[in-house]
């Protein structure tokens, strides 16, 4: 079995059908490995993990400052700017930097060379351990609207990690989610066995094929009935790797933040096997491509 | 729709801005600052008021930036409106024009309790929209 | 008209499943989906007519016309968001851009142009009553401004009736301060978890700043039992209007998977809700 140290990104069209659950179970059940949350919005793998040795970084992005010494009021900036973050006011040069997109733009642009760029914090990273895990979280300040430097910065620390990394995405479809997932090795996909978790599945599904990633389902929650994500998975021949049913002891454990693989056997088995399922899957697919 | 203005709180106003939906005497106030498709625009020395089209409106972001700045740009000295974003009202108090709050959807009610001196400054302003991509 | 808004902070907590069931309950003749992300309410509302459908244009995305191009690169070195690439040709990645305009401001040649791009889908039902929602285009941005389009949608065809139902945005970001706006009660569904309970914080801070009502209720509460106490104690030490629990119900799955609102089906979660609604009444402002 080749020791080659794969990605895997865990993601899931809407929040709540166990994208985190997943992905922190198979992290604990791999040694070593090195779990990231992307959810940078509402991160929560950290409450399960309550990781040690914590090493925060703040993540900054370029903000416009003005040298007022230089600024003539041409106001060249502000008609420039496509998200209307710059105003001039009665002689005042005034920026709103949770609207900035750090394009540049304004710098490059103004003929009196008036503006320049300092850092602005807009969230941070924190690294710690949980047992033999390593834990890395990004969180994005209330109020700021885009997590992708967060996730840049997340992804860019675990690039010389040779270890198994899982990575927690955020819910849905939107390019914080396209971020998560261009490294990834393999798509693990999780869906409720729902109407609507099929709905969600088929969201997820479009965009993990745009990047034509190998991938693989979960189904979480299953109950005793027809199951809609299960016949969808059928009709576009998508591999289902698990199916976990819905337990309440186990929705008491994950609800009060405890990673049901430490505390359960049964868990424990379950995630190993699909562990391996996942890693045989990622090296059929390297041993095609190498035929082709 | 004319008023008599008298001298309120700080100086002699000339113009007074209120969000509106239409473009026409009936209409109501708009409950979105940044995102109105109009505003009324009432000058006192004229005593006689006009629209204008809020190039704000179909911002994908930063809304409330650019109809203030507009609003500036106009020389309005009063905004009446029912809420108004913090972007938008720290040009405001940058440029030193008052806001004071609606009490209703009417143009005419509104405009009429501020010349009697009816109205409360706005105090509390709410959080950007930040709509973005 | 009265404007009741639902919101969960997390997904997953049954948001839509209420928010379903409290439409049927009120037969409300207006009532919209702002989960632009992935909005499933008209999985259960069934409606035999087909939408007006309109795009949704986001921010325009930069296009390189290759037949001008002068492959100097100077875009691609500029470009901050990495969306420039040169394959065969000079290729910008919608996905990534972002639409600031500097490469086109910079091209010696103006092959670069900003054009308009599709980011999504509005839609319309009208017929028995109104219903808007729509859908976002996989890769696109920050989706707020596509749920005030469709909070205006809605309100721009109107009808005269007491109660207009929003099923809101999971989260707690900028489409969920845009789902808020014009809503004179927020119903908060909480999920008995701690990362659950965690959000209802916040959505509650964030709904205070808005003039909003607020009330919460719990579902799946016997998940966790102990927790969902906890929440209820915390509605009661905050003087927030606490409107009810609702058990985990197989049978509501089931309903749900039959693209039937628990409310159409006689079982325990069904039962909770209506006891919710008829308080939810009560205290409508």
């Amino acid at each position: 079995m080749a020791t080659k140290k794969i990605k895997i990104a865990v993601l899931s069209g809407k929040g709540g059908t166990g994208k985190t659950f997943l992905s922190v179970n198979l992290a604990s059940v791999t040694q070593n490995s090195v779990y990231i949350d992307c959810d940078v919005e509402e991160p929560n793998g950290h409450l399960f993990f309550k990781p040690q040795n914590l090493q925060t970084e703040n993540v900054t992005v370029k903000v416009p400052f003005v040298d007022p010494a230089r600024c003539t009021g041409c106001r060249k900036c502000v008609e420039f700017c496509k998200f209307n973050a710059l105003a001039y006011i009665q002689g005042k040069w005034m920026l709103f930097d949770e609207i900035c997109h750090s394009c540049g733009g304004c710098v490059l642009f103004c003929p009196e060379k008036a503006l320049t760029e300092k850092n602005r914090i807009i969230g941070s990273v924190q690294k710690g351990v949980s047992e033999d895990i390593t834990v890395m979280s990004g969180i994005l300040k209330i109020g700021e609207s885009s997590g992708i430097p967060i996730i840049n910065k997340l992804l860019h620390m675990a690039q010389d990690m040779d270890e198994n990394i899982f990575i927690d995405c955020p819910p849905g479809s939107a390019c914080i989610v396209m971020e998560s997932i261009k490294d990834a090795d393999y798509c693990l996909l999780v869906a409720e066995p729902t109407l609507f978790g099929m709905h969600n599945l088929k969201l997820v599904y479009e965009l993990i094929s745009l990047f034509k990633k190998p991938h693989g389902v979960v189904l979480n929650k299953c109950i005793e009935a027809v199951n809609p994500s299960e016949e969808f998975c059928k009709a576009k021949k998508i591999r289902i790797l698990a199916k976990i049913p819905f337990d309440k002891k186990l929705g008491e454990l994950n609800s009060n933040a405890l990673i049901v693989s430490r505390e359960n056997m049964e868990y424990a088995q379950l995630f190993s096997a699909l562990w391996q399922k996942i890693a045989e899957e990622v090296h059929n697919e390297a041993a095609f491509d190498s035929k082709r | 729709m004319v008023y008599d203005i008298k001298y309120n709180q700080g100086g002699y106003v000339m113009k007074i801005a209120i969000p509106v939906e239409e473009k026409s005497s009936s209409t109501k106030i708009c409950i979105s600052f940044g995102r109105t498709p109009y505003f009324l625009v009432f000058d006192d020395a004229k005593k006689e008021y006009n629209f204008l089209e809020n190039t704000a409106a179909e911002s994908r972001g930063g809304a409330g930036v650019k109809a203030a700045q507009f609003i500036v740009d106009n020389k309005v000295d009063v905004l009446l409106t029912p809420r108004c974003g913090e972007n938008a009202a720290e040009i405001f108090n940058t440029a030193k024009v008052k806001l004071y709050k609606t009490i209703n959807d009417s143009v005419e009610d509104n405009l009429k309790a501020f010349s009697e001196g009816k109205l409360e400054l706005l105090q509390e302003v709410h959080p950007g929209f930040h709509h973005g991509n | 008209m009265k404007q009741l808004l639902i919101l969960s902070g997390k997904g997953g907590t049954g948001k839509t499943t209420i928010a379903s069931a409290l439409i049927k309950l009120a037969k409300a003749k207006m009532y919209a989906d702002c989960d632009v992300d992935a909005p499933n309410l008209h999985l259960l509302m069934n409606k035999n007519t087909n939408p007006l459908c309109s795009e949704y244009y986001g921010m325009p995305k930069a296009v390189i016309d290759s037949g001008l191009c002068l492959r100097c690169d100077v875009c691609r070195q500029n470009c901050r968001f990495e969306a420039i690439s040169l394959k065969e040709n000079y290729l910008v990645d919608t996905y990534s851009c972002e639409g600031c305009g500097v490469c086109e401001a910079l091209c010696p040649v103006s092959a670069i142009s900003l054009k308009l791009n599709v980011a999504g889908e509005l839609m319309l039902y009208k017929d028995e009553s109104i219903f808007s929602t729509a859908c976002l285009k996989m890769g696109s941005g920050n989706s707020g401004k596509l749920v005030s389009e469709v909070k205006k949608q809605l309100l721009l065809n109107k009808v005269d009736t007491d109660i207009v139902i929003v099923d809101g945005s999971p989260g707690i970001g900028c489409p969920v301060i845009a789902s808020l706006s014009g809503a004179n009660m927020v119903l908060i569904v909480a999920e008995p978890s701690l990362s659950g309970i965690n959000d209802m914080e916040r959505i509650i801070k964030t709904a205070k700043q808005f003039d909003s009502k607020v009330a919460v209720c719990i579902n799946k509460y016997d998940t966790n039992i102990a927790n969902s106490n906890k929440i209820e104690a915390f509605c009661e030490d905050s003087s927030i209007p606490f409107l009810g629990k609702i058990p985990f119900d197989n049978k509501a799955v089931i309903a749900i998977n039959h693209n039937l609102s628990v409310v159409d089906v006689d079982c325990a979660a069904g039962r909770a809700i209506k006891s919710l609604f008829e308080k939810a009444l009560e205290i409508l402002p």
